[in-house]
């Protein structure tokens, strides 16, 4: 069916490419683009070879953005830091009609004001998911309702977060009542992580180490994302995703075209591959994260986790999407961060 | 003698020495200047064209206390850390130069430099393995005891100076050893003739002049573990926040390379501070 759906697309659009183009995907590592499955099938029904480079932040992304015109075909970006490429022209519109698969997408993501500037679309949604906390079943009875199970002193010492700045004010935000994206009293959000800090076993910085510590045991419970959960239950770790009754933090991750890229036609049949529910299905049964195609999450078997957990209305209510932070915000909470940090 | 060369004396001499200049130019002294200047930047060059120059770097130093916290916390680990190699390494590397002799002394040493030829990210995490609860030492001691141990000693400070120590020790021991070897036994022979008891030998004799290897060693020790970041990032968990790993933070996770490069000299100036301060010691030793 893939072959088919790509072979549909090649005729519509790739006939007016006669030569093939190498294009260049900046994403993560490891991150749904580089599979060598799906590049490969890429590669055959279109002629397109696909070579990737990485970033390891953000902010290296965009550096790389500014750094090298040209370069890149195909870039991976959170919604969070779409307006500031567009404000810095490094990214261009996308002629969305091109894209076959588009139309899956609801509006909610299609639409959204991070992603779409004066009409035109300058992302393509392509996957989103869900920060909260994961437990090992084996140190709890029954899922704990609320956050403020990472302060039960039943676990004290045996919770781990993230060394992310603002991923910690955020956590601090939900467990303080508060909005994640407008935290009106800091001071609050300060004495709820400072308390949190005794609790903490360590820090986790990827998802191999969080996998390492849960499987020696070291911890009851930790935050993070729906789509690593999910593989790490795969795996047979005894790993529950929660989603809280004050909520998760949602993200959305967009593909993007460079402003500077001089392969767009093949660029979009990239992003429509890559948001392609033939690909997902397959990418789903390694582990991924949700796709923000809804045709895509439609076509994944009944028992999926992106399908049961992701697709329950009753969890989706209690999504905060993340948007944008400016750089004055980061900085700020970085400071109390390190500050909470260095207190101990 | 330099007043008495000759031209050709002259032209040899630049000629052999332009190599190694050259070489410290490229591989020292240019990065150097490199960092230096992005210390004094608004932001990167190739972040945007509105860069500028500014104080403001190094001031944050100064504005925000958690810097200097974490600066001197740093400074007490490179203390801890060289006193624990100094009281280890010290009488290893005097066993070594004046108990053993032949193949034990070879094997022995062998043993000494064996964790050098080892990555040292490796030996980090091999630390991990054996500290972390139910980890290879806890399980080894609970098995051969009558009670049952809980050290719980991963992701503590004590995680991170055991870490340090294994990694930094065979310094102390080498320079240590260096010294105590070019320690003619014919002394120790004459004080020992005149009645001097082990301890005075070693307070009087061998300890004075050993000194200036051993405190090589303390420098070779101190100055790494003041700014080191890996080790404290694996080994201590919550605990492991110190100056190297805030610097790391400015290059690898938030990108302000400049906060980072000015962080970065703020701690190489401290630290020549500190051994400009203890250079009269140093040379007293020599003496």
């Amino acid at each position: 069916m893939k072959i088919t759906l790509i072979a549909a697309a090649t005729l519509t659009l790739g006939a007016l490419t006669a030569q093939a183009d190498e294009i260049r995907v900046l994403n993560w590592q490891g991150y749904g683009t580089d599979l060598n499955w799906a590049t490969d099938a890429f590669a055959q029904s279109t002629g397109h070879t696909v070579v990737h480079e990485y970033f390891n932040s953000e902010q290296e992304m965009l550096t790389k953005l500014r750094t090298n015109p040209g370069a890149y075909d195909v870039v991976m970006i959170n919604a969070v830091f779409t307006p500031q490429a567009i404000e810095e022209g490094l990214i261009a519109p996308i002629d969305v009609t091109t894209l076959a698969n588009y139309s899956g997408i609801p509006a909610a993501f299609a639409n959204d004001p991070k992603l779409v500037n004066d009409g035109a679309v300058y992302g393509v949604p392509w996957t989103w998911g869900l920060t909260s906390f994961a437990i090992n079943t084996q140190a709890f009875d029954s899922a704990p309702a609320s956050i403020q199970a990472l302060w039960d002193p039943v676990h004290a010492g045996r919770i781990s977060i993230r060394d992310d700045a603002l991923e910690a004010m955020q956590i601090g935000a939900l467990a303080t009542g508060q909005d994640i994206n407008d935290i009106t009293d800091l001071d609050a959000v300060t004495a709820k992580l400072a308390e949190l800090m005794p609790q903490l076993r360590t820090f986790w910085s990827s998802e191999n180490d969080w996998n390492q510590y849960m499987a020696a045991g070291e911890m009851d419970a930790a935050t993070y994302w729906s789509g690593s959960a999910a593989r790490s239950a795969a795996m047979g770790l005894p790993v529950q995703f929660v989603v809280p009754e004050e909520g998760a933090i949602g993200w959305l991750d967009g593909l993007s075209i460079p402003a500077t890229s001089r392969h767009t036609e093949a660029a979009s049949l990239f992003i429509d591959w890559m948001i392609d529910p033939a690909f997902y299905v397959q990418w789903d049964a390694e582990g991924a994260p949700a796709s923000a195609n809804a045709d895509a999450a439609a076509a994944l078997p009944d028992d999926a986790f992106n399908k049961v957990v992701l697709g329950d209305p009753s969890i989706m209510e209690r999504v905060h999407f993340q948007d944008a932070t400016s750089p004055e915000t980061r900085e700020q909470y970085l400071q109390i961060w390190q500050t909470l940090k260095a207190a101990q | 003698m330099a007043g008495t060369l000759n031209m050709t004396d002259r032209r040899r001499l630049a000629m052999l020495l332009t190599p190694a200049y050259l070489w410290l130019l490229i591989a020292v002294f240019l990065p150097l200047a490199a960092m230096l200047f992005f210390s004094f930047l608004t932001k990167m060059p190739q972040d945007g064209p509105d860069w500028a120059i500014t104080l403001d770097n190094y001031s944050a130093f100064l504005t925000n206390p958690t810097y200097g916290t974490l600066l001197i916390k740093s400074l007490q680990l490179g203390m801890i850390v060289s006193v624990i190699c100094v009281i280890i390494g010290y009488p290893c590397a005097l066993v070594l130069a004046k108990s053993i002799k032949g193949r034990a002394r070879e094997a022995l040493f062998l043993m000494v430099i064996l964790p050098f030829w080892s990555n040292s990210l490796v030996r980090i995490f091999s630390w991990a393995i054996v500290l972390r609860g139910n980890g290879v030492l806890e399980l080894t001691l609970n098995a051969v005891l009558p009670f049952d141990l809980n050290l719980n000693l991963m992701f503590t400070t004590h995680a991170v100076v055991i870490g340090l120590v294994h990694s930094y020790l065979p310094y102390v021991i080498l320079t240590s050893y260096l010294a105590l070897q070019a320690i003619d036994d014919d002394l120790i022979d004459a004080a020992r003739s005149m009645g001097a008891s082990k301890l005075t030998i070693l307070r009087r004799l061998l300890l004075p002049l050993s000194l200036p290897g051993l405190l090589a060693g303390v420098v070779l020790v101190f100055v790494p573990v003041v700014g080191s970041f890996m080790e404290p990032r694996i080994l201590g968990g919550r605990m492991g926040t110190y100056y190297g790993t805030l610097i790391e933070d400015q290059f690898v996770a938030v990108y302000n390379w400049p906060l980072g490069a000015a962080l970065s000299f703020i701690l190489l100036a401290v630290v020549l501070v500190i051994l400009a301060v203890a250079s009269p010691v140093l040379k007293g030793a020599r003496t």
